[in-house]
């Protein structure tokens, strides 16, 4: 079924007096998710964001909470912030790194309310890829150009109009009746085309689990990352990185308790108090790093914490590519012991 | 919402004591403001808690009270970092920020009617002292089959809770061991090493349970010992440090292969910690 791009844009701006919209916007340097007060303001072709839309749950930068200290009396208030929000135009790399964080953040004793809170007010609309990057590697992860995982609402840009698919409840409570109208046999071969598209960049990640399992003190971790600058460029362009540092923003009697991105590829990351570091060299981090993503997470959560938008590679300033790291685990030889 | 476990309770600094003669550990006792926040706050010996001092930070310390001592918390901090050199020098009356109860405790249900050893090295035994304490309770002594306390520090004015060992010395419910590193003037105790006097003193290991505790050097040269003494790594337990920061298994920096130090820890015994990567 489809929606003709003007109807949509319609239904979406008579939502703005309840919900903010982000969506995909063209600024200096590349594509990024923004709030826009119309939705003619969207872009609508567009490769991918440099940094995925995970901020908009778990920000670079949050208050957690603020406190005034009176004396030897203090006053602690909670800072959690969470506004109805529609995201617009998620890739299904994206989509499906929301998912995984949604595992992160809720875990067997513990649920975190800052990212809780956004992610149940926020309607996640997909937006399937017509181009495909030559960094793209999401097919090999399970994913494709089209798969609708993890978004409430999913789309494929037809031009004029949308196809438009109502995945989730939410979804459905978002738009109401819509009046979608039927595709026609020349938009039904262009959605049929969309959807069997492939990324042309593979990787074979279906044994690095139980690979990894037999790894940790392989020799293939002593070279592997000699050329890295430890910058944490690939965490935080990463849409299923969620290593976060709590510091505090002093005033003179007040201040606040803040979360910001922080990233295993950095020495200060796990340095104790008493200057011992289980991770003190940047072998140790990248083996945290594939070991993380690729098997620690499999065991935790049952699910490969890598969605293949290639956004590490095209980030790296030296070159490092997961795709390489990952066919360099898949042909390391086992050390017998 | 559920409850938000990113934000403290206020607890009053009562007092603000020098521990160690180096001046470098104090003991920090907190009183709960009210009957509900005490009510929220149930935990175990051997797990830990983030203090905070408003203005500075955040950073996680064992708890050096037992359950069965109410009204109150106890940490014994060294002086090593921003928040920690904070809490030295804040006046008692002052509001310290605690989240908490974190982490998992030593295993005193399996403990039950087992002898037990615990062997201490300098200022980590605070989550130790909270473990003695809390079987030597009269609602809980009776569970437990002798208990046997080894604890070392360099010299005796490093010991913790002087008061509390002198009174343990003539205490016929449990079997007190200590010793400092070199001979110093008035000490009539052991003098040696945590490894040799644990080879000297410690008791059978059948039935027997034991919990090492102690900076890393003590550790390595304990384990062997234990096992020496026939101690099964099923039946050795130990309670790691990491760099934290939420204490809820999702700031990623106190992993240890697929275990959260923070969740799933901080006491591992040592059958588990041989299936982990050796990255602590």
């Amino acid at each position: 079924m489809k929606i003709s791009k003007e109807k949509f844009g319609q239904s979406i701006d008579a939502l703005s007096s309840d919900y903010r919209l982000i969506a995909p916007v063209s600024e200096a340097g590349g594509v990024n998710y923004k709030a826009v007060k119309n939705f003619s303001d969207v872009k609508q072709d567009y490769l991918n964001s440099k940094l995925p839309p995970k901020s908009f749950f778990f920000p670079q930068h949050e208050k957690l909470l603020s406190y005034v200290k009176n004396g030897k009396d203090v006053t602690v208030k909670n800072e959690l912030q969470a506004e109805k929000t529609i995201l617009f135009g998620v890739r299904p790399c994206d989509s499906k790194g929301l998912l995984l964080l949604d595992k992160v953040f809720k875990n067997d004793q513990y649920q975190d309310p800052y990212y809780y809170e956004r992610r149940k007010n926020t309607v996640v609309i997909g937006m399937a890829c017509k181009t495909i990057a030559p960094t793209c590697f999401c097919s090999s992860m399970g994913l494709s150009p089209a798969s609708s995982e993890g978004a409430d609402i999913f789309l494929i840009d037809l031009g004029d109009s949308y196809e438009l698919e109502i995945i989730t409840e939410k979804g459905k409570a978002l738009l109401g009746d819509l009046g979608l109208s039927e595709l026609s046999a020349q938009e039904q071969a262009l959605v049929d085309a969309v959807k069997s598209a492939q990324t042309t960049s593979q990787v074979d990640v279906s044994t690095i689990t139980e690979k990894l399992d037999k790894m940790f003190d392989n020799p293939y971790w002593e070279n592997l990352q000699e050329k890295c600058l430890g910058c944490n460029t690939c965490s935080f362009s990463c849409p299923t990185c969620h290593c976060f540092d709590i510091s505090e923003e002093v005033r003179q009697n007040s201040g606040s308790r803040v979360r910001t991105w922080d990233a295993c590829m950095a020495p200060l990351f796990t340095l104790h108090g008493s200057g011992h570091n289980p991770r003190s060299t940047q072998k140790a981090r990248w083996r945290q790093r594939m070991m993380h993503k690729f098997n620690y997470f499999v065991h935790n959560n049952g699910d490969i914490a890598c969605v293949g938008c290639g956004r590490c590679i095209r980030s790296c300033p030296v070159n490092m590519d997961m795709r390489q790291v990952i066919d360099g685990v898949n042909k390391a030889e086992l050390v017998v012991e | 919402m559920e409850q938000n476990p990113y934000l403290p309770i206020t607890m009053r600094l009562a007092k603000n004591l020098v521990e160690t003669e180096d001046r470098n550990i104090n003991t920090f006792t907190l009183e709960f403001l009210n009957k509900q926040d005490e009510e929220n706050f149930k935990y175990m010996p051997g797990q830990f808690a983030e203090l905070s001092a408003f203005g500075y930070g955040e950073a996680p310390f064992g708890i050096a009270t037992s359950p069965t001592e109410p009204g109150i918390l106890k940490f014994s901090v060294a002086k090593v970092g921003c928040v920690s050199n904070a809490l030295h020098l804040m006046e008692e009356g002052t509001m310290v920020g605690v989240r908490g109860p974190m982490g998992n405790y030593y295993p005193v249900e399996e403990f039950k009617g087992k002898n037990l050893v615990i062997i201490g090295g300098g200022f980590a035994f605070t989550t130790l002292r909270a473990l003695a304490v809390y079987m030597l309770d009269p609602a809980h002594r009776g569970d437990y089959g002798d208990i046997t306390v080894i604890y070392g520090a360099r010299n005796p004015g490093l010991l913790l809770y002087k008061e509390e060992l002198a009174a343990w010395e003539n205490n016929p419910n449990i079997n007190l061991v200590t010793t400092i590193d070199r001979p110093a003037e008035g000490w009539t105790k052991h003098v040696g090493f945590i490894p040799s006097i644990t080879e000297q003193v410690a008791p059978s290991s059948v039935n027997t349970y034991a919990v090492v505790c102690g900076p890393p050097a003590m550790i390595k040269f304990t384990l062997p010992v234990l096992e020496k003494l026939n101690f099964p790594p099923e039946r050795i337990y130990t309670s790691l440090e990491m760099r934290m920061k939420c204490g809820l298994g999702i700031c990623g920096r106190c992993n240890i292969g697929t275990e959260y130090v923070c969740k799933d820890g901080p006491v591992f015994s040592m059958a588990q910690l041989k299936d982990l990567p050796s990255e602590y």
